[in-house]
């Protein structure tokens, strides 16, 4: 077999495939259905490891099909993807777990799992697009198949937030389709290319180039929730927590930042972005973002809540690092897109544990938490750190290199951004965090559920902890090899063509 | 090997389903037996004419071995060809569906519609008189068969909507019945005209003669008329939502997929191939600019209606409308060919969906007894199969990929973004939004789960309805998977004057 062109594909069946299974599972089925689960995810994760090793001796994977005339179906794994899709599988196996724990006796499990297995096929599928026409694919898929997710419960609220999401999303994939169909029209096909494809090409006019920017950004944005385009994201909150988990740390939010990503560098590339004149812009609006989502987050007294606006905040430092026109910052935002996942999900799966098995969902109701859940809260602290950015975290490293970063392309101004937003996240985080381990708790939680021996569910309690260690481990351990810090100098290299 | 490819697979695609439909009515009992057996049969034929066509090029038969100005000539190209294989598969799964809805064991007591046994003897006649008419019109090669076909076509339409038998039916079929008729006539006229001025009827040698005059376009404009009519063309979609919606499922599902496509076919020949030189600009602007309408309106409809079988009727309407987007969008010479593609796919995918989404709607009725949109809720936990059927026949409705439907569309915006074209890129992507809205309104309320359960139980469904319907859903789905084999054939005899050969399909 030959495993160069295979690798890709085969990846990315390991996860639809046995999402197409789990829905012929019957409900009754649990064994079976977890087996599959985490049978799959296993072996999407070894497969992942290979295609890093792979990529590391410097093999080409490469999968082509001919989808029309003219239009070709590429998965491929150039070092960005492989960054993003060793995050999609990690993040998927722990969610996975976590899932299991938290959905236990619940109905509607099958159909749950099959479209999880969907949504994070299409994330791979996004993550491993070779070019800007399968990626189009892959995110309509991921809009499509986190529907049935956000409405899993359907009550009223839920039904309403999938309205909205649904709105948002597809007025932003049409957009998208539209530049990508224009852009297709004008510059044939649309293969990434590292340092940009557009890059070096005079026979177009800039003017339509900056509008069809603008258009593949707008499209973009609505899932990387860039304000004003953000509306959706607080109220899908409703959705079960490892779906939240799952949509805030790598599926839907991620995959419209990784689009912004590969837009800049493998379409237009950074040098001719700047030429055009579109970086700055950029730069400002997730400025712009970053210190409002933070100000909003401020005055939310939802836990969920307040992590979903932390989120619209944190999610456009990756494009903020990205706008800056110089390889550090390049590192830095790069590094956000892991560092953010990891910090995300560890707050999201301790929010899933709290409403769980105390039944709380309001900051004010948090008062002396770490005493009942000591190992939830503790992984919380250890997320909640990483966001403010206190050294040795993985948030102080992204933050260090997009402020230096910033210093070294001469745009000192980020820095205040960057500050401001520092003193927000500590603002919205320290006194969470102070509140459960200092305060006296204020009787029982509104629903408590003992669960035994354990604080709670031990699939529950496993994925936090993992995460949070892995949040302490990628900011301790940044300049080993195969960290994700240095993984993204590899791509800042090729992306600057150095 | 050679026996089999000089086989007269054309004639079979015909002869059969005739022999089935006088069997049939002769042996009531094995009908849909019969009929199922007949439609794999078909559909081995209709494969059969599809690897000659390829292999040998553009096909032609004499039947009886008179020549083209005397006999019946059969002639199937590529656009033929794909058509037939359209028909065959929506028509074998169909078939199934029948089978099962029908067979009296599925009478329920939840069952809204009362089928007496009249209506089991006669429905099978009439559906392989219908296929008959469908396969004998993709390959009739005159212009006066083609209007044989049409009437025979209408016809055994109108007599299957009747069936269903209630009073709404009765009159929906009437009203179907009288603009059927009318819109032949018009259709007739115009062929006694362009027999009049050029002597000829056969669609290739017409191709060659025509040229722009009053008389051309007098022909052109009774012929269009009449079969805009019968594809329902906004503002002459009135007799649709209501045909369509009160006919049994089955028949609705084949009405929406392949009976307005038939007229819709004959309307690209005679534009693209037999008056291709006397068309102008503005009467393709035009129809597209009633395509446009037709989108926006059967939208709007379609986001109001309060049935589900009413809301994927207006659906109808509106994916119609796409299709007549193809004449302004081929003006361009380097868009035309892409256009002309993108119909023809865009026919064959939404013939695939629209049959499922019709089946389930029939397969709801039949379970709830009722099809309100608003009352729906919970439905996913009894017939899962059935509303995941419907969501992945309305991907393919949204244009979303990966499905049939998003190849077309893509091609349609290509095409309108190559020949600069802004005004109709803006109306393909909101009737997507738009599409989009009504298939999550119905998704929505599936997905619902309201404290109270609905006070009613639902009736048991055969397996085979819901089958049915998942499997034409699966193929609009692999139709945006395998879309270049289907596309490579439509170039197979495909008018020259489209410059197959310059422009490759985006």
């Amino acid at each position: 077999m030959n495993w160069g062109f295979w690798l890709p594909l085969v990846i990315l069946l390991t996860s639809l495939v046995p999402g197409i299974f789990i829905f012929l599972l019957r409900e009754e089925s649990h064994v079976l259905r977890t087996v599959v689960n985490l049978g799959s995810a296993t072996a999407n994760l070894l497969l992942v490891l290979a295609l890093i090793w792979g990529v590391q001796e410097g093999r080409i994977y490469e999968t082509r099909f001919v989808f029309l005339p003219g239009v070709d179906l590429v998965l491929n794994a150039d070092a960005l993807s492989v960054l993003f899709v060793t995050l999609s599988s990690v993040l998927w196996f722990l969610t996975t777990v976590y899932a299991v724990g938290y959905l236990e006796g619940s109905p509607n499990r099958s159909r749950f799992f099959g479209f999880f297995s969907l949504c994070v096929s299409a994330t791979i599928g996004i993550a491993l697009a070779g070019n800007l026409i399968t990626f189009l694919l892959f995110y309509e898929m991921l809009t499509l198949s986190t529907y049935p997710l956000v409405v899993h419960r359907g009550t009223e609220a839920a039904l309403r937030a999938g309205r909205t999401y649904l709105a948002y999303t597809l007025a932003g994939g049409a957009i998208f389709l539209i530049a990508v169909a224009w852009l297709r029209s004008l510059a044939g096909p649309l293969d990434f290319t590292e340092t940009g494809l557009l890059a070096g090409r005079t026979d177009l006019s800039q003017g339509t180039l900056i509008v069809i920017f603008t258009l593949l950004i707008g499209g973009l944005g609505v899932k990387a929730a860039i304000v004003p385009l953000h509306g959706w994201l607080p109220k899908a909150m409703v959705a079960p927590a490892p779906v939240t988990a799952l949509l805030h740390a790598v599926a839907v939010v991620k995959a419209g930042a990784f689009g912004i990503v590969r837009v800049v560098y493998d379409v237009f590339g950074i040098e001719y972005s700047a030429q055009l004149g579109v970086t700055l812009p950029l730069a400002i609006v997730a400025a712009v973002t970053i210190i409002y989502g933070s100000a909003r987050a401020l005055f939310q007294d939802d836990l969920k809540r307040r992590l979903a606006y932390s989120t619209v905040s944190q999610v456009s430092y990756i494009v903020l690092g990205v706008a800056i026109v110089g390889p550090i910052a390049t590192i830095g935002g790069m590094v956000h897109l892991v560092h953010q996942g990891l910090m995300k999900i560890t707050l999201f799966f301790c929010a899933g544990n709290l409403a769980e098995t105390l039944g709380i969902h309001k900051i004010s109701q948090m008062d002396g938490a770490a005493r009942r859940m000591p190992w939830t809260m503790a992984a919380f602290t250890l997320g909640a750190l990483g966001m403010i950015g206190v050294p040795p975290f993985a948030g102080f490293v992204s933050k260090w290199y997009i402020g230096t970063g910033a210093m070294a392309a001469g745009q000192d101004w980020v820095v205040l951004v960057l500050a401001a937003s520092s003193l927000l996240n500590a603002a919205y985080f320290l006194p969470i965090v102070y509140a459960v381990w200092f305060k006296e708790s204020k009787g029982a939680g509104p629903e408590e559920r003992p669960r035994g021996r354990l604080e709670t569910h031990w699939m529950m309690l496993l994925p936090p902890l993992v995460t949070a260690l892995l949040v302490l481990g990628v900011g301790l351990l940044a300049n080993a090899p195969f960290s994700p810090l240095e993984w993204t100098r590899l791509i800042a290299e090729r992306e600057y063509g150095r | 090997m050679t026996i089999l490819l000089d086989a007269p697979w054309a004639v079979w695609t015909v002869v059969l389903p005739l022999a089935a439909a006088i069997l049939t009515f002769l042996a009531p009992r094995y009908a849909a037996h019969l009929s199922v057996a007949t439609g794999l049969g078909v559909m081995l034929s209709a494969a059969g004419l599809a690897w000659q066509v390829v292999r040998q090029g553009p096909q032609r038969y004499s039947i009886g071995g008179w020549g083209a100005p005397l006999g019946i000539d059969l002639y199937a190209d590529g656009l033929s060809v794909l058509m037939l294989l359209m028909t065959a598969t929506v028509e074998v799964a169909t078939s199934l569906y029948a089978a099962a809805y029908l067979s009296p064991a599925a009478d329920g007591e939840g069952q809204a519609v009362g089928y007496r046994m009249q209506a089991r003897v006669y429905f099978w006649p009439l559906w392989m008189f219908l296929w008959t008419a469908l396969n004998a019109l993709f390959l009739s090669a005159d212009l006066f068969n083609l209007y044989v076909t049409l009437e025979l076509l209408g016809l055994s339409a109108v007599a299957l909507v009747a069936l269903a038998g209630q009073s709404a039916a009765l009159v929906a079929a009437m009203r179907y019945l009288l603009v059927s008729l009318l819109g032949s006539l018009s259709y007739l006229l115009g062929v006694a005209l362009v027999y009049a001025t050029y002597g000829s009827l056969d669609l290739v040698s017409l191709g060659q003669v025509i040229s722009p005059s009053p008389m051309t376009w007098a022909a052109m404009a009774l012929m269009t008329a009449g079969l805009v009519l019968k594809t329902a063309l906004f503002p002459m979609h009135f007799w649709l939502p209501p045909a369509h919606a009160n006919a049994p499922a089955p028949v609705s599902a084949i009405l929406s997929a392949l009976v307005v496509k038939a007229s819709f076919y004959l309307l690209l020949r005679l534009w693209f191939e037999v008056f291709a030189t006397a068309v102008t600009p503005l009467a393709a602007q035009f129809l597209g600019g009633l395509g446009a309408a037709a989108i926006l309106w059967g939208s709007f409809q379609a986001l109001l209606a309060p049935r589900l079988k009413l809301l994927v009727a207006y659906s109808t309407v509106a994916q119609l409308g796409y299709l007549f987007l193809v004449f302004p969008l081929a003006q361009t010479a380097a868009t035309a060919f892409v256009s002309w593609s993108a119909a023809a796919y865009l026919m064959v995918s939404h013939a695939c969906a629209k049959a499922a989404m019709f089946l389930v709607a029939g397969t709801v009725l039949h379970a709830a007894g009722h099809d309100r949109v608003g009352n729906l809720d919970g439905i996913w936990h009894r017939l899962p199969v059935s509303v995941f059927a419907f969501a992945l026949a309305g991907v393919s409705i949204m244009g979303l990929p990966p499905s049939g439907g998003f190849v077309a569309k893509w091609m349609l915006l290509n095409a309108a973004l190559t020949g600069g074209h802004w005004w109709w890129l803006a109306v393909i992507v909101v009737g997507g939004l738009l599409s989009a809205g009504y298939i999550f309104r119905v998704l929505s309320c599936a997905f619902a789960q309201r404290q109270e359960p609905a006070g009613h139980e639902l009736a048991p469904v055969p397996r085979l309805m819901e089958a049915s319907a998942l499997f034409l859903s699966l193929v609009a789905i692999a139709l945006g998977v395998i879309a270049s084999q289907p596309l490579t054939l439509l170039r197979i005899g495909a008018p020259a004057n489209l410059g197959v050969l310059a422009g490759t399909v985006p």
